[in-house]
């Protein structure tokens, strides 16, 4: 127990930049993915051949070599970011083009109809995007999008390899310190812990918007 | 007064109508019938500027409306064969939606229309339901009640019986009455010769009038 104790605020500070990472991905990935989306609808033919090698990159090649080339790759060509800035940014155009291939998902399952409907009652475009087609890709989506977010609360573990100091190398070092496997019993518990609150946040969203059909 | 001149609409190889002429009176109701494929629903989603035309004037009240699928106004009310609500709103906010969004209405303004409007249709009891929770007669009537909110110049129906039962058919034939002694003018296409000729004023024949 003194033990744990002991470990404890190491262990926490890690998981601050956990979370960190974890929040900002979310937060530029979201609105990033959704944009992208909409590209690759467009009917510039440019665009959609940018697009779709962006998300062919991103989803073909592991997100472990793509930190490092954002941050050890572009240091050499002479585009330096901090650690923090260099993971973020990774994480928020990787996860991008997964959630992008989501929501494209999400926007054809809306039917045709339902954009009629709105042209004919004379909504623009963007009203029509926000206030009727953006909720219902919501609801259909939310499935695959919690998905992605469990799948984020873990890949935060690879920011070790740009020598962030997330939860996991926290608990690293305290095990390798302490010869212990400790450390990685409450590493894991604290996993656990966040996909579990990730889990019935979705749960409760899903639910309440199943209220309509 | 609706006015189509010349109206023609052909794809490439393909030949839907050519020199459509039709003319609809203020508060008439009238029924363009005919079997299904032979360019009706094309026609209204024209009349609604969804769809182009390739040729011809749509005058509406003396205004010339582009054919050229440039519109996005609400001056002609349509009513889609599968209705096309949102599913995501109670019916109320389905019938406000464009008022609020599009005519810059105020909410309260809005509801109070709407309530109105589904008296009207007698359906302001089911003014807090989502459309999954209605029957097919009573999502129509939504439909036309979210067209009249934005106070259509006409209200074209496309197929307004197919998937209905006798009883809500019936309905649909009072909706269009009362809305007709309200002054609404109205066009139904149809393939319903009986019901057609149960409620309108005059029968267009698309296949006979149509030069093909």
């Amino acid at each position: 127990m003194n033990y744990l104790l002991e470990i404890l605020p190491s262990l926490l500070s890690g998981l601050k930049m956990t979370l960190g990472v974890f929040f900002f991905t979310i937060i530029g990935s979201v609105p990033l993915g959704i944009i992208v989306s909409l590209g690759m609808k467009s009917e510039y033919f440019t665009i959609r051949w940018l697009i779709n090698g962006y998300i062919w990159v991103m989803r073909g090649t592991p997100l472990l070599l793509q930190l490092i080339f954002v941050y050890y790759g572009l240091g050499m060509m002479g585009v330096t970011f901090p650690r923090f800035e260099a993971a973020i940014f990774a994480f928020i155009i990787n996860y991008a083009a997964y959630l992008a291939e989501i929501f494209r998902g999400g926007l054809q399952s809306v039917p045709r109809g339902q954009y009629e409907a709105a042209k004919v009652l004379g909504f623009t475009r963007t009203q029509t995007f926000f206030k009727i087609i953006l909720p219902q890709v919501i609801k259909i989506i939310v499935p695959s999008f919690g998905n992605e977010v469990i799948n984020l609360v873990k890949d935060t573990s690879l920011v070790y390899v740009i020598g962030l100091g997330d939860i996991l190398r926290a608990g690293n070092i305290a095990a390798s310190r302490d010869v212990t496997l400790i450390p990685y019993l409450l590493v894991g518990l604290i996993y656990l812990l966040m996909t579990a609150i990730v889990t019935v946040l979705l749960r409760r969203t899903e639910k309440r918007l199943n209220i309509w059909r | 007064m609706l006015n189509i001149k010349n109206l023609t609409k052909e794809y490439s190889s393909n030949i839907i109508f050519r020199d459509l002429n039709l003319t609809v009176s203020d508060g008439e109701v009238l029924s363009i019938v005919g079997p299904s494929g032979i360019g009706k629903t094309t026609l209204i989603k024209i009349l609604a500027g969804l769809e182009t035309a390739n040729a011809g004037e749509l005058t509406l009240n003396g205004e010339n409306l582009p054919i050229d699928g440039t519109r996005s106004d609400a001056k002609v009310g349509l009513i889609f064969q599968d209705f096309n609500l949102f599913p995501n709103y109670t019916v109320i906010e389905n019938i406000i939606l464009a008022p609020i969004n599009v005519s810059k209405i105020d909410k309260a303004t809005a509801k109070n229309q709407a309530r109105d409007i589904l008296e009207t249709l007698g359906m302001q009891d089911k003014a807090d339901l989502y459309p999954f929770q209605l029957s097919g007669g009573q999502k129509q009537r939504v439909a036309i009640a979210r067209a009249l909110a934005m106070k259509p110049q006409i209200l074209a129906y496309d197929e307004p019986t197919s998937g209905l039962d006798e009883d809500s058919t019936k309905q649909v034939a009072e909706v269009v009455k009362t809305l007709k002694q309200q002054g609404v003018t109205q066009m139904i296409i149809t393939h319903d010769q009986p019901f057609a000729e149960m409620i309108s004023d005059r029968v267009f024949d698309f296949a006979k009038e149509v030069l093909r």
